[in-house]
């Protein structure tokens, strides 16, 4: 269909504050959060209703017009990168925290209700929403949702998928399904879970349901210091082996600490090789015990220093470190490239001294930054894209860095996605049986393959060009064939 | 064992060549749940063994025959537990049943359900082809999150060969309340406890007494015995583990068992007998009254009905899918198991 036509026909049920065409108001939209991948779609709409959404995606799906939903854009694998020939849906509208109910737990939000807005909403009944990826200030629950999001208290807390009861998701005909409901289970597949992390390729999210929490009565953080990775990756599995499920537990490597330390001046020792933050929260008699115990453990797995945050400002403070992390580390370089793994935590050691070995043939520094807690890595890579090459060599390393959390048993993403950033590493981690059943799940909810083409699910044929990519340095022997 | 996966994969694919569907069967203890489903049985319980097993780093994997019972004692030799509780129903239930099933017992409130912990799993299609989904760390989103996916699709989806679980350590002590309340404070109590940081990990009405059990550290049980009050329950553990395996009283009559999903502050007025579990969120009901009324008043109150046990079963156990949703059903239905060959029946009527 022919833009101009398929402008006329939005505007039939749009007003036209909700449909963006030219070509200034599209450009803040041409990426999401990994800005190293820029594109501009045909159009933008921000539709208000759910009845709106229904009819611009029966349109797409009438006129074969690819569709890629959008919240706040704040995703690190280009998951909503906009398509040259689609429609970019914007859910930004969708704004309000529809019903909070104190006594059941629940909150009904909107898709594009920031992260923690719901907390912040839910506070002065004592509640709160779990999941807290870094970005929670700005990121929005639909995202999460598409996204499976995580932070750093996950091992305890679980990720987005267990913290979520129902959704409301439009499919590309315009069918309009309720998933899951505010009771614990529901007749049927655990559709839920499949949608959660489905990175937009399914149908799109117009009410999400989640499941608030008991602030805990009780949080305090030890923070140690050691002279080696490996006896801090040791120090985690004694906490753990002892019964202990810490509410977070984080790992930072040198330069990320002197990074951070830096910054923010946490109070980080920075005559150290690693330091582990460990909070633990619940009843005050069982925090009071378990920070005792924890203590004698960081002790005897060797800390060279180890502080019990004194209070709460000095506990936040402690926090304000690592969470600042990552702009903390951009500081060092004029751009760094995130990754995301994760590895079986007993392989951290030999994962972290391979991914020095890396650092030494690219000629890039890495900055690490791990939730200790559930194997999630993030080594941080710096590089200058106005020199010439290395934006190329930060992929070739990162993807490096992926393969190797495959070949240690891991994944390589834990809760940023595959977007388009990681579709080759896919080709890594799956076979083509796997790729297949991904593609016939896909056709089972989106014939046409209208919704986020081409995003987190390579083709086989791409794969099979990917075997042999490695001699192109990251360019593919078919540069007309679209890269997303 | 690759003998036993050969064998699989022959029967699977000739199964759908001759378009004669297949019944999954790993002990049988869990054959009263769900629809009747057709075809010859295909016995999977030899495929079993403890795989894998990292306490440090809080996950188990093993092969779908293996036995729960197994399974629990290894994990207890290590201070660790199934955080959801599965109940057995059976003494040779197996893991892959479990997973298949998707029950939880008592903890299911507090520490979340069978799919919460499921890190991966190794399957069989309806081609025979072998396929690996997810894996054993705890973040992972590669891929639909085909996983989870698995637990409680009733073995429709596909047949499971691997399991990897996380598992969590066992509470260091346990305590069981008693208080005396009618159904509306129980109710409410329940759910008002629960939005207080309270270490309360099982709870259950049922005949005017409300149970609940609290799990951690002893000081915390006993600040939290101090500030809620109840009777200490000396058998604690022998009344939760009826609860989960179903052999108290209650679950012993005659007529059918309903298994009621709901919102957990909802009211449901059925005639008959109920029990609440779940912190109000799941309630057992023991009535005569017709299939469809009891739908309805399930509906009504926002919630489900699925007939647990009865002499006789309506056509469909499960609640009726609106059509959009069964649609979606059957499309990925034919996408994991293209010529109808896994448990036919066994969820819903046509697939």
């Amino acid at each position: 269909m022919k833009p101009e036509l398929l402008l006329k026909r939005l505007r039939e049920f749009l007003p036209p504050e909700s449909i963006l065409s030219e070509r200034e108001d599209l450009n803040p939209y041409e990426s999401d959060g990994l800005t190293a991948f820029k594109q501009l779609p045909l159009l933008v709409v921000l539709p208000e209703t759910e009845a709106q959404v229904q009819q611009v995606l029966r349109l797409c799906h009438a006129e074969a017009v690819p569709v890629v939903a959008r919240g706040a854009g704040t995703g690190l694998s280009g998951g909503a990168l906009p398509l040259t020939n689609g429609i970019l849906l914007s859910l930004a509208k969708f704004s309000r925290i529809e019903h909070i109910d104190p006594l059941a737990r629940t909150a009904r939000v909107q898709p594009g209700v920031r992260n923690l807005a719901i907390s912040e909403a839910a506070a002065k009944h004592g509640l709160y929403y779990a999941p807290d990826p870094s970005s929670q200030i700005i990121c929005s629950i639909g995202g999460n949702v598409a996204e499976n999001s995580g932070g750093v208290h996950c091992l305890k807390y679980g990720l987005t998928v267990n913290n979520i009861l129902a959704l409301r998701v439009i499919t590309i005909e315009g069918e309009m399904l309720e998933i899951g409901s505010t009771a614990l289970d529901s007749a049927g597949y655990d559709l839920l879970a499949l949608m959660t992390g489905s990175e937009g390729m399914l149908g799109v999210i117009t009410e999400v349901t989640v499941k608030l929490l008991p602030k805990p009565e009780r949080a305090q953080v030890l923070m140690a210091g050691f002279d080696s990775v490996e006896k801090a990756g040791a120090a985690v599995a004694k906490i753990i082996s002892a019964g202990i499920i810490p509410a977070g537990l984080e790992m930072m490597d040198k330069l990320a600490i002197r990074a951070a330390e830096d910054f923010v001046h946490a109070g980080y020792p920075l005559d150290v090789e690693a330091i582990l933050l460990c909070e633990l929260d619940g009843v005050n008699e069982e925090v009071s015990e378990e920070i005792k115990r924890v203590h004698t453990l960081l002790q005897e797995a060797g800390a060279t220093t180890l502080r019990t945050a004194q209070d709460d400002a000095e506990r936040l403070k402690f926090w304000a470190g690592r969470k600042a992390a990552f702009p903390a580390v951009g500081r060092l370089a004029p751009d760094y490239y995130c990754m995301d793994g994760t590895i079986p935590r007993k392989r951290l050691p030999e994962v972290l001294k391979r991914i020095h070995e890396y650092s030494v043939h690219y000629g890039l520094p890495v900055a690490n930054v791990f939730h200790a807690g559930d194997g999630n890595l993030h080594p941080l890579i710096l590089y200058d894209a106005n020199k010439s090459g290395e934006l190329v060599r930060a992929e070739a390393f990162g993807a490096k860095i992926l393969e190797l959390c495959v070949e240690v048993g891991g994944t390589i993403t834990g809760e940023h996605g595959v977007g388009v950033e990681k579709i080759d590493q896919m080709c890594v981690q799956f076979m083509s049986h796997e790729l297949n059943l991904f593609h016939a799940l896909k056709k089972a909810w989106d014939e046409q393959t209208l919704l986020n083409p081409g995003k987190a699910v390579p083709t086989l044929h791409r794969c099979a060009e990917y075997g042999a990519m490695h001699v192109h340095q990251g360019k593919t022997k078919f540069p007309d064939v679209p890269r997303f | 064992m690759q003998t036993l996966l050969d064998q699989f994969s022959e029967t699977i694919r000739l199964a759908g060549t001759r378009r004669r569907p297949l019944r999954i069967r790993g002990s049988g203890s869990k054959d009263f749940y769900g629809g009747p489903s057709q075809g010859d049985v295909l016995e999977v319980s030899g495929y079993r063994g403890i795989v894998d097993y990292a306490p440090e780093e809080l996950v188990i994997t093993a092969r779908a025959g293996t036995l729960l019972h197994e399974i629990e004692a290894v994990l207890a030799d290590q201070g660790q537990m199934l955080p959801f509780e599965p109940p057995h129903f059976g003494q040779h239930a197996t893991l892959g049943g479990c997973v298949a099933a998707g029950l939880s017992g008592p903890r299911r409130a507090s520490s979340g359900a069978v799919r919460d912990f499921v890190l991966g799993v190794r399957m069989m299609n309806g081609q025979g082809e072998q396929l690996q989904f997810g894996g054993q760390v705890m973040k992972n989103v590669a891929g639909y999150d085909v996983s989870r996916l698995m637990a409680g699709s009733l073995g429709t989806l596909g047949l499971l060969l691997e399991v990897s679980l996380k598992v969590l350590p066992k509470p260091k002590a346990e305590a069981t309340l008693q208080f005396e309340l009618n159904e509306y404070q129980a109710l409410e109590a329940m759910n008002r406890w629960a939005g207080q940081p309270y270490p309360i990990s099982a709870t259950c009405y049922h005949d005017h007494v409300l149970t609940i059990r609290l799990s951690g550290a002893q000081s915390a049980i006993q600040a939290t015995h101090a500030k809620l009050g109840g009777q200490l329950m000396v058998a604690g553990d022998e009344f939760w583990h009826s609860i989960r395996e179903q052999t108290s009283r209650f679950f012993r009559e005659e007529n059918s068992l309903w298994r009621v999903s709901l919102p957990s502050t909802a009211n449901l007025q059925l005639p008959g007998k109920q029990l609440v579990e779940w912190g109000g969120a799941l309630r057992w009901v023991v009535t005569d009254a017709e299939v469809a009324k009891v739908r309805a008043v399930a509906a009504e109150a926002g919630g489900q009905a699925t007939l647990f046990r009865g002499a006789t079963k309506p056509k469909t156990v499960f609640h009726p899918l609106p059509k959009p949703l069964l649609q979606v059903h059957q499309r990925m239905k034919r996408a994991f198991d293209p010529h109808g060959v896994f448990n036919i029946g066994r969820m819903y009527p046509d697939f």
